[in-house]
């Protein structure tokens, strides 16, 4: 393996350096610097309008940081420096996939075929950029029954075998939100970034999800990149947290160092450690709704 | 449906004062509309002087029509659609139900064997003179339009992408063949497909620089593009001989060994005895443009059900998804627009042999609007749907040719081609009336697991770009 950073452990997935991003005169991160571990879930947490969705955008590629170095350290030893990647380039070659806030479903196509199209890449090369497989030639028909087969692994992991051959448009929220996360999933991501997946999800969706999460991490061994308002997800499944208020990162650690951060209480408009998540809700609530 | 009848006498009075006060209205919507289109003429006069003349009867036939056919409609036929609604919801039948008829499970079938029954059929009913209209401006210009559609179908219906300058890869074609035979006498079969590659290569080029653009700009920039291409074939006049065109383009043969060349000894006509006739070349033709036509919905449906025309669709749901799964989606748009020129070049080499002769005159802008109008009334994205849109567009408008008819009604100097673009709009209208998806509005998954379900209309987009 062509190892390479000496400040890198082979621990370390994915690390954020002195990451800017600047709109006009709007500075929506500042200096951030942050550290993703394998095989873990850490959790980016943040009042709204913190930068967490943009730091997800500087990382997918979406944006293209002002400031910054982004490294993405892949299973096989290989580096890939993201802010020089385009964004498909992110998914395809350093293996790491998203989700995105207001759910992105192709609501025409079938719930099968949403995860098939996530199989793009592997099944274009299967089929000889197309002209192998027009001719019925090559391993492509062997490679897209495979594909099928692995989106019905991710179907019945995700509670939407029922619903396979429904259009995705037609899915109730919560569903929709599970195909989002299992469509990124078969893209065969190394690291896998969501953004607030359990925003809008009732309180059964949301146990589902958290199912859903952690049998990702622990069956495929991804590692999580996790946006999240909804406190209850954030300390039950998160093994690391990092809290950033005005694009800049205010606190590190684990869940329950988190929580007992005072800078981190006072980001949350101050209120007492028991308070928090009540409070948070109601922002949540009030706020986007 | 047995109790429709006992109803349908009882009219309610209300509906009957709806049904005059709309009629009224609406004759008096035609009155504003047609005064200026149809109640006035101009022609010239003696002196060459452009004068105008009132046609009050015209114009009259024009409102009467509104308005009946509004009273008719609000007093007869709504209610009566109304009340076998609602018997059918009180019988419990569902609005659409899931078996289908004969006709409708076996229609490519019927409609293949029927397309290749065609020429046969017309030849024993008029005569191989007579079949020469309904053979080539019936059967060939409709498969034209059909496979132009399809072409073009691969780009806005699949891929999302509008493109409002698909005529140019039509001329593309034409001007392909008909120069290369001129010059270097090659053959139809060999410029066939290298017309293809010429407008796929342009679909290339011209894809370059604006599969950045999306939306509104694409479609104008394609637009331009289309219009670019033929002032080049109007003005360079010493290769494509101007506004004058090219003519005596060659003919194509049957694979080199019987020819339709008059003067040659291997005339297909000669060689079976036959009396000469042109139409022998028509039908001829008439089996190549099905063969193309065929070819392309083979191509379109196997590329469907492969990953890159996924990605297409996928492209048209939403392009920054498409990005997030890794897949390149300015080279899927590419492929999707050389494809779909591909398509086109086809086309226009076979325009170039039948027609003998190619102008810029061919590839106007109006071109590309009907070609889209058949893409987006058959339904974006359904083979059949288009295949449907081009026989009642464009079998439409030759019939208008035919309706000698007409001018018992309007008098005797009304020639029915004139309104064509006003009932290709009517017709337009009522479509997206009434099926506002187009006439196959629903699209078939690509793969299943338990069952193919079509997935409605409401659920795909249109693309964006
Ligand atoms: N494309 C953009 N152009 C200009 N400003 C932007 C852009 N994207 C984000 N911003 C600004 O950057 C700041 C951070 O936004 P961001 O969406 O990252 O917040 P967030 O932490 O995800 O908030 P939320 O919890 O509401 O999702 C906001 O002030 C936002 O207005
Ligand atoms: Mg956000």
């Amino acid at each position: 393996m062509t190892s390479g950073n000496t400040t890198m452990t082979r621990d370390t997935i994915l690390k954020v350096e002195h990451l800017s991003m600047r709109f006009g005169g709007l500075m929506a991160i500042n200096d951030l610097s942050l550290e993703a571990r394998r095989g873990e879930i850490t959790a980016l947490i943040g009042p709204n309008g913190a930068g967490k969705t943009t730091v997800f955008n500087c990382i997918t590629g979406f944006y293209k940081p002002t400031m910054g170095m982004i490294t993405m350290n892949r299973r096989n030893g290989e580096q890939h420096l993201l802010e020089r990647l385009s964004d498909f380039e992110i998914t395809k070659k350093a293996k790491v996939a998203r989700t995105f806030q207001n759910i992105r479903l192709f609501s025409g196509l079938t719930v099968l075929e949403n995860l098939l199209v996530a199989q793009h890449n592997k099944l274009m090369k299967a089929s000889g950029y197309t002209i192998m497989g027009l001719l019925g030639l090559g391993s492509y028909k062997r490679e897209a029954e495979g594909s099928i087969e692995l989106a019905r692994q991710w179907l019945e992991k995700a509670d939407l075998i029922d619903r396979a051959d429904d259009p995705a448009g037609d899915l109730p929220y919560g569903a929709q939100r599970r195909l989002e996360i299992a469509r990124a999933m078969c893209t065969g991501p190394e690291l896998l970034c969501l953004d607030e997946p359990a925003a809008g999800l009732n309180p059964k969706e949301s146990l589902a999800l958290n199912t859903l999460l952690n049998s990702i991490r622990d069956e495929t061994g991804t590692s999580i990149l996790l946006i999240e308002h909804d406190m209850s997800v954030v300390m039950e499944i998160s093994d690391h947290v990092v809290v950033l208020e005005y694009g800049q990162k205010i606190s590190d650690g684990t869940p329950d160092h988190v929580k007992n951060d005072p800078k981190v209480i006072a980001a949350y408009l101050g209120v007492d450690d028991d308070e928090l998540e009540d409070v948070i809700h109601e922002e949540l609530d009030g706020g986007s709704h | 449906m047995p109790n429709t009848n006992s109803t349908a006498k009882e009219t309610a009075p209300g509906v009957m004062a709806q049904a005059v006060k709309e009629g009224l209205l609406a004759g008096v919507l035609a009155f504003g509309m047609f005064l200026l289109y149809v109640g006035v003429e101009t022609y010239q006069n003696i002196d060459n002087a452009l004068v105008w003349r009132m046609r009050w009867g015209l114009l009259a036939i024009f409102v009467a029509i509104a308005a009946i056919g509004r009273f008719l409609v609000v007093g007869f036929v709504k209610p009566h659609i109304d009340r076998r609604k609602l018997a059918k919801a009180k019988a419990g039948i569902p609005e659409v139900s899931d078996e289908k008829g004969f006709f409708h499970r076996h229609f490519l079938k019927i409609a293949l064997i029927f397309l290749v029954l065609y020429p046969p059929i017309i030849v024993s009913l008029n005569g191989v003179q007579g079949s020469l209209k309904y053979v080539d401006n019936f059967g060939i210009q409709i498969l034209i339009y059909v496979m132009l559609a399809w072409g073009l179908n691969v780009v806005v219906g699949l891929a999302g992408l509008l493109d409002l300058g698909y005529v140019a890869f039509y001329a593309v074609g034409a001007y392909s063949y008909a120069l290369l035979s001129d010059t270097f006498g090659l053959s139809f079969w060999l410029l066939l497909p290298l017309a293809g590659i010429l407008a796929a290569f342009w679909g290339i080029i011209l894809g370059f620089p604006v599969l950045r653009l999306r939306g509104d700009y694409l479609a104008i920039v394609t637009l331009a593009f289309g219009e670019i291409i033929r002032l080049v074939l109007m003005n360079w006049t010493e290769v494509t001989g101007g506004t004058a065109g090219i003519s005596g383009v060659a003919k194509a043969s049957i694979f080199g060994i019987w020819s339709f060349d008059v003067g040659a000894d291997n005339n297909f006509a000669k060689v079976f005895g036959l009396p000469m006739s042109s139409a022998y070349y028509k039908i001829f033709l008439f089996y190549v443009i099905l063969a193309l036509c065929l070819i392309t919905a083979y191509v379109t449906i196997k590329l469907r059900s492969m990953p890159i025309g996924r990605a297409w669709e996928a492209l048209r749901e939403d392009e920054i998804a498409c990005r997030s799964l890794g897949i390149d989606t300015v080279k899927t748009k590419l492929t999707a627009f050389a494809i779909g020129a591909m398509f086109g070049g086809f086309a226009g080499s076979f325009f170039a042999a039948r027609q003998g002769f190619v102008s810029p005159e061919s590839f106007v802008f109006l071109e590309s609007a009907v070609i889209l109008a058949i893409v987006v009334l058959g339904g974006m994205g359904s083979l059949t749907g288009i295949a449907i849109a081009a026989v009642v567009m464009i079998g439409g408008t030759e019939l208008l040719r035919e309706m000698e008819f007409l001018k018992h009604v309007f008098g005797e100097d009304f020639t029915p081609e004139l309104y064509r673009m006003l009932l290709f709009g009517l017709a337009m209208v009522a479509v997206m009336l009434f099926k506002p998806r187009g006439f196959v509005g629903s699209r078939e998954p690509t793969a299943f697991l338990k069952e193919r379900k079509a997935v409605s209309g409401s659920f795909t987009k249109e693309g964006h770009g």
